[in-house]
């Protein structure tokens, strides 16, 4: 069944052949002839928001980027893209690369900044080739049009936790993959200790895109909080899974409808590190910064899925990622996963789960990053949703 | 000079000898010699200026740099949650059948290894695995004993 109310778009993959066209780039002759400072005014007055997950305001980390005095600057784009459920940077890379490469030129001429890597994620290796044929291509094309920037691929090698900014810079500069201590942020101490303007692949495609077609043209689309359109990974029981393309701000009712297989009893909004959202709350809920922001990862489950092998899965995912450099990650993700079998098996009462919930509210506020911050946000959902599949 | 030595020395000329190149070296000798070997990972130390516990910390955190001897083969098959729905444990069962190994082990003659890794990018087209780098999709038992007979003959 096909919902009316849900307003698809064709921004990323579909708009704009010829930004992908190597030997012209239209987009980029145009903004070398721009001021840096009416660029900036662009992307904040667009009002995009980073397509990773966090949703920071694009334009302003630009901007933050673009004053600090240091002259070396980098550019880097975040395609380590392993929330579970998450595919759409996967389709980006193989279907529009030259759109990415585009929207890191651009912020590289507002910063005059001559570097930029993209760290791929090292299960993403088998596109490398083709990447680096469309790469030598823009290179060229680029100098030709007065760009004075190079970009570099960086693999890693299997760790969820470098894809929370610092650590793919900690990464990158040959270390562990832990995250560092926030304040000082990248865009005042990044990669090498420079001012680094770090997004996700999905976020440079719409630099470009509000470059090509105008601030008018993007803020036309999704509602006052979330301008555009995003890329939805669509996975699980679906009759038809795969890479969406959606105005942000739609009711969920509507996307279960469009997706569902009839029978969807949860939705998990955002991967691992996301909600999850029972069908009695489908109506109400707002899948865009009003409501549940999402990188793009959105699971669906049907009635016969148990939700506590959900959370099951999930939890030992956390509890394996976890880099360990902070207790309230390292021990609390192990306690998670213990907790709920203990429950599970009738080794500890049912209020237990009240115990588990509290060290989950633990974790959101010592935990050292995203990743053992948001382990509360599937736990405390799946669990208060659905409590008896967490007992009996 | 031994193999591994100069190896590394090529690897340095290649990739700088600071420690961003770490990173880049480890991989490439993980792909050429399927893990890490303590000597090796000292040799690196030595070549880019480093502690060996620095070399062996970060070689040690990343699920892809193997520390302990691999096969020619490592297969890695998807346990995300998407892929337990859609039929993992079957997958996993014809391997460990056809392969006559269990998760976590090497074939005797190192030609593969079985391993499970985190969502690995596909759960529109789960189950899935990678096989070194290169991933295959939708799998079902019989597209596995097909694709490892194929290896086979390589």
């Amino acid at each position: 069944m096909s919902s009316i109310n849900l307003k698809k778009t064709d921004v990323i993959f579909g708009l704009c052949q010829e930004c992908q066209v190597p030997q012209r780039y239209p987009v980029l002759a145009e903004v070398i002839k721009k001021d840096p400072r009416d660029i900036i005014d662009e992307i904040v007055d667009s009002g995009l928001r980073g397509r990773g997950g966090a949703g920071f305001p694009t334009g302003l980390k630009l901007k933050f980027t673009a004053v600090q005095a240091d002259p070396e600057k980098y550019v880097l784009c975040n395609a380590d893209e392993g929330e579970p459920g998450t595919f759409k940077d996967r389709e980006i890379l193989l279907k529009v690369p030259g759109k990415v490469f585009g929207g890191m030129a651009i912020c590289a001429h507002v910063l005059k900044a001559k570097k930029g890597y993209v760290y791929l994620r090292g299960e993403y290796k088998f596109m490398l080739p083709e990447l680096n044929k469309v790469l030598d291509d823009f290179h060229k094309t680029i100098k030709n049009l007065g760009y004075d920037f190079h970009i570099e691929f960086l693999m890693g090698s299997g760790a969820y936790v470098c894809g929370e900014e610092t650590s793919l810079m900690e990464s990158m500069e040959g270390k562990r993959g832990e995250p560092r201590n926030k304040p000082p942020f990248p865009v005042v101490e990044g990669f090498r200790n420079k001012p680094t303007m770090i997004s996700n692949v999905e976020t440079y495609v719409n630099i470009t895109m509000i470059q090509k077609y105008g601030v008018d043209t993007f803020c036309k689309m999704g509602t006052q909080d979330s301008r555009g359109s995003k890329v939805f990974s669509v996975s699980g029981d679906t009759p038809i899974p795969g890479v969406y393309e959606l105005e942000l701000g739609m009711k969920l009712s509507d996307f279960v409808e469009e997706y569902g297989d009839g029978d969807t009893k949860a939705v998990q909004v955002g991967g691992a590190s996301g909600f999850c959202v029972p069908r009695r709350k489908f109506e109400e809920t707002i899948i865009g910064f009003e409501g549940i922001p999402t990188g793009g990862s959105m699971m669906l489950f049907n009635s016969s899925r148990s939700m506590y092998n959900v959370l099951s899965n999930y939890l030992d995912f956390f509890a394996e990622e976890s880099c360990g450099q902070c207790t309230p990650c390292r021990v609390g993700c192990q306690q998670l996963v213990k907790g709920i079998k203990a429950v599970k098996n009738g080794e500890k009462e049912p209020e237990y789960l009240d115990v588990l919930l509290k060290l989950t509210d633990s974790m959101k506020l010592t935990a050292k990053c995203g990743l053992g911050q948001s382990v509360a946000n599937s736990f405390s959902t799946i669990v208060s949703n659905f409590k008896e599949e967490m007992i009996y | 000079m031994s193999e591994v030595t100069s190896l590394i020395k090529n690897l340095a000329e290649k990739y700088g000898k600071n420690r961003e190149a770490l990173m880049p070296i480890l991989q490439a000798i993980v792909e050429k010699n399927h893990y890490l070997s303590e000597e090796v990972m000292k040799e690196i130390a030595e070549t880019l200026d480093l502690s060996a516990a620095q070399v062996f910390g970060t070689a040690t955190f990343y699920s892809f740099l193997d520390t302990e001897p691999k096969g020619k083969y490592v297969i890695r098959v998807c346990k995300s949650i998407i892929a337990e729905m859609k039929g993992k444990k079957e997958i996993i069962k014809t391997l460990e059948k056809t392969l006559k190994i269990k998760v976590g082990e090497t074939t005797p003659d190192r030609f593969f290894s079985l391993l499970e890794t985190n969502d690995i990018g596909w759960s529109d087209q789960e189950p899935s695995m990678l096989i070194n780098d290169i991933p295959y999709t939708n799998l079902t038992p019989e597209k596995v004993i097909n694709i490892i007979t194929e290896y086979r003959s390589k």
